[in-house]
């Protein structure tokens, strides 16, 4: 049991901007990373959110867009060696004996270390959920907000609904192996790859699925058997179309989720720390970032980072009681040249 | 000063001070209305939602391709739905009135 768990020096919940460019200062400073994300990539917000929109107000970077600055960072990362545990959630944090942290993830990943790091932004990524009170019930038997494996959807008359990508690709990914097949979006127009648009259209055509323009106004159906699903049309009419799965694409939302229960002084969702190390109430857990709360506090990348590096100086102690912290500069010192691989 | 009116969740209007300049989201934001606004007015999510009052729908500017793109993934999404981080209040928006959209 005890050799599947990971020892590290720092484990970093979310791994945006902040939680990127805390490897940096820890990685100067001799401490090694474990991040640990919902999403899928790396990036958080900038990944997610925002791309390809611009961002001027990084200092020294005049201009670049959400991707390009987590490729940034993570180019100025690459000589530690972070180590990412993605499409995972943090769920339960513990203190152990010795008063090191052990946080375990949804998928079963142990980690443990003095310190962990919560960069988690607003909260971790999760789908957005239909808002219909009949919705809960069929969750997980005939309503999904993911596809886990494509198998399970064999022979199952299939409502699609929603007009990105992930929408768009499952469409045409179930659509063989499907009995029956429907999308249905607010418009007629789409914001998924043009390439899938038109691949959709023509299966349209062909009379091999079906596109009804409106939205979801209501589930039927027996227990937690879904058997009908009510379209309302921009025109105001209703259209019944019958189905017993039913997968919603409506983007993701963000929500604090279980690092509420972990015993941490919150304000409005928000976690309160002390604006010397960016420590939380609880000794050795740190919050840096949009997550963090402090007076005065302006949700900027560029706090974020700010905090990274103080927030480091303290960790440091927990990682390494018995050593002393010199302050250094990169520019100046060949033994943090040598952590960053150029000297 | 300008008036913004905004029907909450629960049906009550509350009469806020348009502040020139700043977005109908901010203004609902700093009167601390729920309204979410995850990605801050950049035009990235769909939490800022609002159902504009049909008498003044003509008055706006119309939603540009972002924007539509955007309310894709609101839910219940109407013929007077906007963003309210995509409107910019102006004097010619006193007395505009708009709902908050269902929360999703």
């Amino acid at each position: 049991m005890s050799e599947d768990v990971i020892r590290t020096d720092m484990i970093i919940i979310g791994a945006g901007p902040c939680g990127l460019f805390a490897v940096f200062e820890a990685g100067l400073l001799g401490m090694k990373c474990h991040l640990v994300d919902n999403l899928d990539k790396i990036g958080g917000q900038c990944a997610e959110l925002y791309p390809d929109k611009p961002i001027y107000d990084i200092p020294a970077v005049p201009r670049c867009t959400g991707q390009e600055l987590v490729d940034r960072l993570m180019e100025q990362i690459r000589p530690f060696e972070p180590a990412f545990h993605l499409k995972e959630q943090a769920s339960d944090l513990r203190r152990l004996e010795d008063g090191r942290w052990r946080l375990e993830t949804d998928a079963g990943t142990v980690l443990e270390a003095p310190v962990v790091v919560i960069a988690a932004g607003a909260g971790s990524f999760v789908p957005r959920r239909l808002p219909l009170p009949e919705a809960e019930r069929f969750e997980g038997t005939s309503l999904f907000y993911a596809v886990r494996k494509m198998d399970q959807f064999r022979g199952r008359n299939i409502l699609i609904a929603g007009g990105g990508d992930s929408a768009l690709d499952w469409v045409l990914n179930l659509q063989p192996i499907a009995a029956g097949m429907t999308l249905v979006h607010r418009r007629d127009e789409f914001r998924a790859a043009p390439d899938s648009v038109e691949k959709m259209r023509r299966l349209v055509a062909e009379g091999r699925m079906r596109l009804v323009i409106g939205q979801i106004s209501a589930l039927d159906g027996e227990g937690d058997r879904i058997r009908s699903v009510t379209i309302k049309g921009t025109d105001g009419t209703s259209t019944l179309v019958p189905c017993d799965t039913v997968l919603a694409f409506y983007g993701l939302k963000m929500e604090l989720g279980p690092i509420a229960g972990w015993g941490l002084n919150l304000d409005r969702n928000l976690i309160a720390v002390d604006t010397a190390a960016f420590e939380t109430n609880q000794p050795g857990i740190f919050a840096i970032g949009d997550i963090c709360t402090y007076p005065g506090k302006l949700k900027l990348i560029l706090s974020g980072f700010h905090e990274a590096a103080l927030m480091c100086q303290k960790a440091f102690k927990y990682c390494f009681p018995e050593q002393k912290l010199i302050f250094r500069y990169t520019t100046s010192s060949t033994d943090l040249q040598k952590k960053l691989g150029v000297a | 000063m300008p008036k913004l009116f905004v029907t909450d969740r629960e049906g009550e209007e509350h009469e806020l001070e348009g502040t020139l300049g700043w977005s109908v989201m901010e203004i609902i934001r700093e009167n601390d209305l729920p309204i979410e606004a995850a990605c801050g007015g950049c035009c990235a999510c769909a939490t800022c939602h609002v159902y504009v009052d049909p008498a003044w729908l003509d008055r706006l500017e119309p939603p540009n391709a972002d924007e539509s793109m955007m309310l894709d993934e609101a839910f219940e999404v109407r013929d007077n739905s906007r963003l309210s981080c995509q409107i910019k209040f102006t004097d010619a928006l006193d007395g505009l009135k708009v709902t908050l959209a269902p929360e999703f």
